[in-house]
């Protein structure tokens, strides 16, 4: 019972902010509203018991695509307001398009039988008693762990890789000396005067 | 629940070694004084010169590890005398690329430290995918080694054909893994397995044709494949590519990553889809020859001497496809020779093209060697040797390499590819004899600038002595691939 009550709740609230996303006329309002959906999907995996789903689609997706976006739209001039003109001249055959996507999905959908086996017969097959997140971390950090060390030699690469392409040095940078602000003592950069009044320094 | 065992760290020790050398080697150049010109060629030189030892530590640590065949993080890595010879083969390769590459970076304003840092990623990569026993290991090592090669490719970032290439191949690039990943995973939900091992068994077992997902998945995983290697009609990245990149980097791509890709090849195909080869042999064999084809036609027009290697690239690769058509141990074996003799070849080749300098700036063109044979004899004498040995012209290393895989080929009775390839391969003389044409009879232009860099003498000596003397003492590279080659077909 509370459970249904919740799903409708995230449910509503995933549609309706997904729309908002799309007519909103304030580009912020609209990542605002994207990220609501977010939360409310991570609502909706929490239901279906896929708590580790929850967790990554708040990390990555409003952690970082979404905080993305608000750069890009706040950034960048773009102006939605010319983006929007000539939404309806496209209008017929977009929505035709759309409708034939929307009739195939449904196609594929309608006749999909996820075979009995299908769960047990997977290379590392989910295990009864824990929890997924649990039972990640156990193949990843153990069976899979050439495969875990290799994409971090990837991540490795590809931030080496982008700073080799990007990175200039300027001149005139002040880089901060962490050291070099704790050395400063008082006595060295302020000087305590005494002004008298009505004749300044 | 039992905590599973710890992996045996020993086969891949000397990937480990690699992989904590790379960040070492990081840390080292990170944090070293490299503002001005002067500091960051030397922080270059040193991580270059480090680099390459490294890269020879870890042959040693292949070699010291080398043994029958052994599996471990649980069957993903495999360790058996097919990739001891492959990772062997990368590292000569690499090494020597490495070796000759310093003047040309402090010459063109590239001395920074990560160009060694990244090409020992590469080799990392390279020597992940030689070694991958699983579709899972095989992607993460194509990738590393993929990765570090977009990026040396974009190296001299203020030159618009570098970027240019670097961002061609990047695209390419992903879409090729794109493909790859959707053949795996058509593989893996049709077949139940991503393991070789498992996959091999499963074919092996099952009666009848095999699934059309399983081979619509190895149709997409041989194309993804025949991206890496260039092989025609995925070949059109390289011409670009190769012209664009600063040449060190042109003669890296040229030698490691193909043999890394060509070793990986024949994994792929031999191992887990080894029981299916009647679906792909076929599209091996078309992909041969299109190669062979194309890389000796499309060459003979070429003006760019980088972009004629690419096309030369193109060309034999066709050729080692067609030892992997062939299937067998003999087909393997003439695969693994003939990449032997390829990497010589070309680093030689290579060699002979960063010392087309004048003024302290590349020339490229072919036209530029006329009258070399006049202004530098020996040079031209080396030149000459290399396109000799391309074009296969007896009692050159080139010529054997040919040999082995047109035998292997007759044996197999594939006469088709065999008179294709040997016809192609007169083609191809052509364009490898024209070289040596503009150097002898050609009037002579200005000189290349004096002297050739140490390093890069030391390896056209050193090269251009295996190809010559290759005939008389064969027998460690054909032993070795012999061994390599049982060890593929049989376990």
């Amino acid at each position: 019972m509370v459970a249904s009550l919740a799903f409708y709740l995230f449910a509503i609230i995933t549609v309706a902010a997904s729309v908002m996303v799309i007519t909103a006329r304030n580009p912020v309002h609209s990542v605002l509203f994207l990220i609501l959906a977010f939360f409310n999907s991570a609502g909706l995996f929490i239901l279906l018991g896929a708590e580790f789903l929850a967790m990554t689609l708040i990390i990555v997706y409003v952690g970082a695509v979404a905080v993305l976006f608000m750069f890009v739209v706040m950034m960048l001039d773009v102006n939605f307001v010319e983006l929007r003109q000539g939404f309806l001249d496209y209008l017929p055959i977009g929505g035709t398009v759309a409708f034939i996507l929307l009739a195939e999905l449904a196609m594929v959908l309608g006749g999909w039988i996820i075979s009995p086996q299908a769960a047990s017969s997977g290379a590392a097959p989910i295990p009864a008693d824990l929890t997924n997140t649990h039972a990640i971390g156990r193949i990843l950090y153990t069976d899979y762990l050439y495969l875990f060390q290799g994409a971090g030699m990837i991540l490795l690469i590809a931030m080496v890789g982008a700073i080799v392409l990007t990175h200039r040095r300027r001149k005139g940078v002040r880089k901060q000396v962490i050291a070099d602000q704790i050395a400063r003592r008082p006595e060295d950069t302020i000087k305590m005067v005494k002004v008298e009044s009505g004749k300044g320094i | 629940m039992p905590m599973s065992e710890f992996p045996n760290l020993i086969p891949a020790m000397p990937e480990i070694f690699l992989s904590i050398t790379i960040m070492v080697l990081l840390m080292v150049g990170v944090f070293q004084n490299s503002d001005t010109v002067e500091t960051s060629v030397r922080v270059n030189r040193q991580i270059l010169s480090l680099s390459v030892i490294a890269l020879i530590v870890t042959g040693f640590l292949v070699l010291s590890v080398s043994g029958p065949t052994i599996t471990t993080f649980n069957d993903l890595f495999i360790l058996d005398p097919f990739a001891t010879f492959s990772k062997i083969l990368v590292l000569i390769g690499a090494a020597l690329t490495l070796y000759i590459s310093r003047s040309y970076l402090e010459l063109h304003q590239m001395a920074r430290f990560e160009f060694g840092v990244l090409a020992l990623c590469a080799t990392l990569g390279m020597m992940m995918m030689i070694s991958a026993n699983d579709l899972m290991s095989l992607y993460v090592g194509l990738e590393i080694q993929s990765l570090s090669l977009y990026v040396i490719a974009a190296f001299r970032r203020d030159d618009l054909r570098s970027t240019e290439a670097g961002l061609k191949y990047f695209v390419l690039g992903a879409l090729a893994s794109g493909m790859l990943l959707y053949g795996s995973s058509l593989v893996y939900g049709f077949a139940g397995s991503t393991s070789f091992a498992v996959l091999a068994d499963t074919f092996a077992q099952s009666d009848g044709a095999p699934a059309v997902g399983v081979i619509i998945g190895i149709v997409f995983i041989l194309a993804g494949l025949a991206f890496k290697v260039s092989a025609v009609p995925f070949h059109m990245w390289t011409p670009d590519v190769y012209e664009g990149a600063p040449t060190p980097v042109t003669a890296f791509f040229a030698v490691a990553p193909k043999v890394a890709a060509i070793a990986l090849f024949m994994r792929v195909m031999v191992g887990p889809f080894g029981e299916l080869d009647d679906q792909w042999q076929q599209i091996v064999w078309l992909v041969a020859i299109a190669s062979m084809v194309l890389g000796s036609l499309a060459a003979i027009n070429q003006t760019n001497i980088k972009r004629m290697m690419a096309y030369s690239s193109i060309g034999h690769i066709g050729f080692a496809l067609i030892g992997l058509c062939i299937g067998n141990q003999a087909g393997i074996q003439s695969v693994l020779v003939y990449m032997g003799i390829y990497v010589f070849m070309t680093v030689g080749t290579f060699a002979c093209i960063l010392c087309m300098r004048r003024g302290d700036r590349m020339v490229e063109d072919i036209s530029e060697l006329a009258g070399l044979s006049k202004s530098r004899p020996l040079l031209a004498l080396a030149l000459t040797i290399f396109m000799f040995s391309m074009a296969g012209i007896p009692p050159l290393a080139g010529f054997f390499g040919k040999l082995y895989i047109f035998l292997a080929a007759i044996d197999a009775e594939l006469y088709g590819l065999a008179i294709i390839g040997v016809l192609s391969s007169v083609v191809g003389s052509f364009y490898y004899l024209r070289i040596v044409k503009v150097v002898y009879f050609d009037e002579p232009g200005d000189a290349f600038d004096q002297p050739i860099p140490k390093s890069i003498v030391t390896v056209l000596v050193g090269t251009t002595v295996l190809v010559v003397f290759f005939i008389f003492y064969p027998a460690p590279l054909l032993d070795s691939a012999a061994a390599a080659a049982a060890s593929l077909i049989g376990g």
